[in-house]
């Protein structure tokens, strides 16, 4: 079974995130960065899926600056086979469409019977490039997965999706696209030894000019602002609790006017 | 003529709240531009609901009817959206960032080579360009953003924009449609849907969230509380409360969770960390009831109570049945 899984290295979530002084980004300095906790689930689902069938490889497919190889690494560590890193300063800001463009490109070029994706990066927040990968592959794509099972041979997966206020099961064939989703699974720990090992896989470096692809961008930003600050507001402290939900209650409908 | 079309959501045979915000800000750009807007149903339910549609101003509804269309599926209906994209050839076109507009608006947007303006709060024109505001890192902070080709595709995220009535006359055009069934797609085996009518938390008005002190799976005060405010409210959990096994892994709020904009946020026994502030800060109104008095949440709390969750929410509850029943 062959799965490739694309990764995301975004700010941990514990990020204070700073809009810089010009508004053109965020304040980069002093970051932790992570495997975006959806790609994590896409990675234990693809190893589960290897080690299901005792076959196949999975290949971690990267695009992001140099820092990127970390995230790549880890997934190595919890025992994914190789990874694919696109690293071009074109690409690395990519928008979703451009940034599936590069993956599909990248797809090509490897074999897989699944590809995952998670839902969304926490970062940018599109939840965008797995659909658009899938549409530029011409793949069946089933978003917000929280269970996958794969048939006996490889063609077919009955996959469990999320939808509003419920659940779909739906029968897709192989190849497909699916974006990993909350309940999936529980993605394990990289292990000393994984680590070990990790140093020595392969991790394979690509530039656009690799891929043929061109990074002309499809969206621009601008503008980026911080929320504005919420001030703490009335704290009822030492009331009894018949008296405190009385004063809150009437506070919303009388002073907030929101019931 | 610059032309606004929206993609009106219909689920479980009611066509959704979203397509008339959609509607709504359509209307708007429409008009700045000198344009019309469209909107486009799927399935043979949709006709029925036109005259709701021109009420929010939509001056022609296309209603795209074929055996494939009568569930949702994302092939088949990215392909059917595509298709009105390029007979009518809207300069701006609309879809809610709903669990079903994630999935139906990146391929849509993939299929027409364009980009896909996600999850925006605010629009605004500058010239014909669109311009949507959105978070970003959970709501830490926001950017605009812009396409660079046309059409321009943006989704919109559920209960934000204002609904605001501005009647058309209104027609209705049915469109006989054929997708492409070479193309690989899934097919749905089953389909459960809670049909209790309970919203979906991105659409809740009120949302009554639960923590680390509720202590267990007992929610039962907190679906109370959303009971008595009604169908419009919901309940959600933080993610302690989710990873420890007490509520679905669909009702966490926050950073790896679903980001909520509610009128008003009841955070039960929820300390508040910067993940779940993240998420739910743009809330209204929050409230929140914690035994701790130095709990993060009480520093964006615009109603804070110290006390125990489970002596306050009985009485918060008794005390809100009888001023709504009033």
């Amino acid at each position: 079974m062959k799965s490739l899984v694309c990764l995301k290295q975004v700010p941990d979530t514990e990020t204070q995130i700073k809009v810089n002084a010009d508004g053109t980004g965020i304040v980069t300095d002093g970051i932790k960065y992570v495997i975006n906790p959806y790609d994590e689930f896409s990675v234990e689902e693809a190893l589960r899926l290897k080690e299901k069938f005792k076959e196949g490889e999975v290949v971690i497919l990267t695009i992001g600056p140099d820092r990127a190889t970390e995230a790549i690494r880890t997934a190595l560590a919890m025992g994914a086979d190789r990874g694919v890193h696109v690293s071009d300063e074109a690409l690395n800001q990519a928008d979703p469409l451009v940034s599936a463009q590069a993956l599909a490109a990248a797809a090509a070029q490897l074999q897989y019977d699944i590809i995952f994706c998670g839902h969304r990066a926490i970062d940018d927040d599109f939840a965008a490039t797995g659909a658009m990968l899938a549409e530029l592959l011409k793949l069946p794509q089933v978003t917000l997965v929280t269970k996958v099972e794969v048939s006996d041979d490889k063609k077919s997966a009955v996959v469990e999706r999320d939808v509003e206020g419920g659940k779909e099961i739906v029968e897709v064939s192989l190849p497909c696209v699916v974006t990993s989703q909350k309940g999936l699974n529980e993605p394990r720990y990289a292990s000393l030894p994984g680590i070990m090992k990790a140093k020595k896989k392969p991790i394979d470096k690509k530039t656009a000019a690799d891929l043929g692809v061109s990074a002309d961008p499809k969206l621009q930003s601008k503008n980026y602002t911080m929320p504005p600050e919420r001030q703490a507001g009335k704290k009822f402290e030492g009331l009894e609790p018949e008296e405190a939900a009385k004063v809150v209650v009437q506070a919303l409908r009388n002073e907030a006017k929101i019931i | 003529m610059s032309n606004v079309m929206i993609y009106g959501e219909i689920k479980a045979g009611k066509i959704k709240k979203s397509a008339f915000e959609l509607a709504s800000q359509g209307r708007k750009l429409a008009d700045s531009m000198g344009g019309e807007l469209a909107a486009v149903l799927m399935g043979p339910q949709g006709e029925q609901f036109a005259p709701d549609l021109a009420r929010y101003g939509v001056d022609t509804v296309y209603v795209l009817e074929a055996p494939e269309l009568e569930t949702y599926n994302s092939e088949f209906y990215a392909q059917a959206l595509a298709h009105m994209v390029g007979e009518k050839k809207p300069e701006i076109l609309l879809i809610s960032h709903s669990m079903q507009g994630k999935d139906l608006a990146p391929r849509t947007a993939a299929k027409l080579g364009v980009g896909h303006i996600a999850d925006c709060i605010a629009f605004e024109l500058d010239g014909t360009t669109l311009v949507g505001k959105r978070p970003m890192y959970a709501g830490k902070c926001y950017a605009q953003w812009s396409s660079t080709v046309s059409p321009q595709l943006a989704s919109a995220r559920p209960n934000v924009l204002e609904t605001a009535e501005n009647p058309k006359a209104g027609t209705v055009e049915k469109v006989a449609f054929s997708p492409d069934t070479s193309r690989p797609t899934y097919k749905t085996k089953e389909l459960s849907l809670d049909t209790s009518g309970k919203v979906d938390l991105t659409e809740a008005e009120i949302i009554v969230s639960g923590g680390r002190g509720m202590g267990g799976t007992d929610y039962s005060l907190l679906e109370e509380m959303a009971g008595i405010f009604g169908p419009t409210a919901t309940v959600g959990a933080s993610r302690a409360a989710v990873d420890a096994g007490w509520r679905p892994h669909s009702d966490q709020v926050g950073q790896t969770g679903k980001t909520v904009t509610p009128n008003l946020y009841v955070a039960c026994g929820i300390s508040g960390s910067i993940q779940h502030l993240a998420g739910m800060g743009s809330s209204k109104v929050i409230v929140a009831v914690n035994k701790d008095p130095e709990a993060p949440i009480f520093t964006k709390a615009d109603y804070g109570i110290v006390g125990d969750l489970f002596k306050v929410v009985p009485e918060f509850n008794k005390e809100l049945k009888t001023l709504l029943a009033e």
